[in-house]
């Protein structure tokens, strides 16, 4: 059963954090409380609308993936076999699956703002950044046009690039807010010129007509190069890993959730063009008659154990206590483009699938995660004003509520049962180890490292005598406690059902992945 | 071969721009490096709906005898990136500018406090 939604609904998800965006300046003169209620509300109200699409296209794509169309400027039928110009939203089960995480993670981010953020001015600029930020990362989501993508790309790299360096009387926090924006914007430039690339061959910006089209010419393989060495290093794998950790650690906390969502999305971007827009090319012989998509696989698959070794080797040795879990988020960015890569590798067998499938989970399992132990970060950093794990200890004493969070987040982050990072890297172990046994020795192996180095967090921080500086240490606001529970409790509940949203949410967005023509005839068939 | 100039000129202006991100260590250079890639990128977008001979796309003002057009597509593209690209070079010089006050220097190298 599904409701019947208006078709502008896709736009409204971008248009209202958009609006919201400029009226937040205008209702902060009148009062800061009003201010803070507005921008949940706001947000509520697109969490609302993405929830309630997401239940439209998940009924409807149990039986065959759906895909929902909206065209900007005129409702008519328009023959997208001519190069038309128009700019349109597509959304599948996997664009929507993305949308969610999003909304996930900006909602949890206003609730804790309101108490983590009170004490800092400038606070009307703040809360308009982040809802250009959600509309920028909602639209790269949910856009079906290339040049759209850039611009939204652009759009959430500003602002996130601001919002890193919103403490501006901090030099450490300028210093990465600027490093952030010169990779960003190399990356889209470089973004752009591919796009370009591709409208000067096939006179098309649209990701399905441009899909159609595709040949696989000497220039498709710049352009392929160029989206994904982009896009992967937004999504900070290594070796293009070097802005994340400082970035991640030197923004407030509330931000660096934010800031895990756009990473996310170059991630869905490097999805959309592996999978979509050169969809049709994947099972071409490339080289020496191996296939494209073995040869994207086998290039991805190094690179993302290159990623979670060196993510959780450097965890290791980190004594700042963010900069130690921005390095865990890049190991965690290795195991998603592990089993993407692993996918891609072994397309069309079922373990492939599998794999592709433990990854889409792990997307949602890895911001749920490293969001909570970020907000744990930062729910310490207020109360003690502390980053350095060498002067914090026993900290369990005073703050009860956040312990208990840090070792759920913990937990779940190291892949133990029976929480969600386990449902998800269990299935990436499983398929990766029928491509190749050592991807997954590797994969293990690192995955208890990292909860070693979590569990010497929680000793140096949470355990060991009461020390007399933090004697006046309290627990924290409660605004902050319930963000921090919303996550904890989806936590619980994934790790507990992971076959719920294993067949519910995260099997339609594999099939809408790998369902390249469905995708093509639903634009290009002009229904 | 003539024809081929300015996709020629497209490569040296990233490359150029590329050369001052890796090997300056000045702020402000690196900032001119993203503004040459920006530009090169925009060239390449604008040669691209280029023909010979055609004349600017307006329907309405097009003389006798005239039936080529350059599209105007890529320059609806080059226009909405090069307002991002102003917006992108604000931010930067602004965060240029706090920098500048926090460390009295716009050296990389000098800066370096952020380290491993």
């Amino acid at each position: 059963m599904s409701i019947p939604l208006p078709e502008y609904i896709p736009a409204l998800i971008v248009a209202v954090p958009l609006l919201g965006a400029f009226l937040t300046p205008l209702i902060s003169r009148i009062n800061d409380k009003l201010r803070n209620i507005f921008v949940i509300l706001v947000l509520g109200l697109n969490s609302f609308l993405v929830s309630i699409l997401a239940y439209n296209i998940f009924t409807k794509s149990a039986q065959e993936p759906y895909i929902m169309k909206y065209v900007f400027g005129g409702s008519q039928n328009i023959d997208f076999s001519l190069p038309v110009v128009r700019i349109l939203f597509e959304v599948d089960a996997m664009s929507i699956f993305m949308a969610i995480i999003a909304s996930i993670l900006v909602f949890v981010t206003v609730i804790y703002s309101w108490a983590f953020m009170k004490e800092n001015t400038g606070l009307d600029k703040y809360y308009t950044l982040l809802l250009l930020l959600t509309a920028g990362m909602l639209g790269m989501m949910l856009t079906g046009d290339m040049f759209n993508f850039f611009v939204f790309l652009e759009i959430t790299s500003i602002s996130s690039a601001a919002l890193v360096a919103f403490w501006t009387h901090k030099g450490e926090s300028v210093e990465a807010g600027f490093k952030y924006i010169l990779i960003s914007t190399i990356g889209a430039l470089f973004v752009l010129f591919a796009v370009a690339i591709l409208y000067g061959q096939y006179d098309a910006l649209n990701i399905a007509v441009l899909s159609n089209a595709i040949q696989y010419t000497f220039l498709d393989k710049i352009a392929l190069v160029l989206l994904i060495v982009a896009l992967a290093m937004k999504a900070g794998m290594v070796p293009m890993h070097m802005w994340l950790p400082d970035s991640y650690s030197r923004a407030p906390a509330t931000v660096t959730i934010a800031l895990v969502g756009a990473t996310l999305a170059s991630l869905y971007g490097v999805l959309r063009v592996i999978f979509t827009l050169y969809g049709n090319v994947l099972s071409i012989p490339a080289k020496f008659g191996i296939p494209v998509n073995v040869l994207i696989g086998w290039l991805v698959i190094p690179l993302a154990v290159l990623s979670i070794i060196v993510g959780v080797m450097m965890a290791l040795r980190q004594t700042d206590f963010k900069r130690l879990i921005a390095f865990a988020a890049v190991a965690e960015i290795g195991y998603m483009f592990l089993a993407i890569g692993t996918g891609l590798a072994a397309m069309g067998t079922e373990y492939g699938r599998i794999a592709l499938e433990g990854g889409i989970f792990h997307i949602i399992n890895d911001a749920l995660d490293v969001g909570l132990l970020f907000l744990v970060a930062g729910a310490i950093y207020y109360a003690t004003k502390e980053w350095s794990l060498n002067e914090m200890g026993g900290l369990a004493r005073n703050m009860k509520y956040t312990t208990i969070f840090f070792v759920i987040g913990l937990l779940a982050v190291a892949g133990m049962p029976p929480f969600n990072g386990f449902a998800s890297k269990l299935i990436i172990y499983e398929s990766t180890f029928q491509l190749n046994p050592i991807l997954a020795i590797v994969a293990i192996l690192c995955s208890i490292l990292l909860l070693a180095t979590f569990v010497k967090v929680f000793q140096s921080a949470f355990m060991g005598p009461k020390l007399p500086k933090f004697k006046d240490v309290k627990e924290v606001p409660r605004s902050m406690l319930f963000a921090m529970g919303i996550l904890a409790c989806s936590i619980i509940f994934f790790g507990l059902f992971p076959n719920l949203i294993l067949e519910n949410i995260v099997r339609p967005a594999a099939d809408a992945l790998l369902s390249n023509a469905q995708y093509i005839t639903t634009v290009l068939g002009g229904a | 071969m003539i024809y081929n100039i300015p996709y020629i000129a497209v490569v040296c202006l990233i490359l150029i721009g590329l050369y001052a991100l890796v090997f300056k260590r000045n702020l402000i250079k690196m900032i001119i490096g993203i503004t040459l890639i920006e530009s090169g990128v925009n060239l390449f977008l604008i040669t691209l709906g280029y023909r010979k001979g055609s004349i600017a796309p307006i329907y309405t003002s097009k003389p006798e005898g005239i039936s080529i057009m350059s599209l105007p597509v890529p320059q609806a593209l080059t226009l909405t990136s090069i307002v991002i690209g102003v917006a992108v070079l604000a931010l930067m010089l602004s965060l240029v500018i706090h920098i500048y006050r926090h460390y009295g220097t716009l050296d990389v190298r000098k800066i370096g406090r952020l380290k491993e």
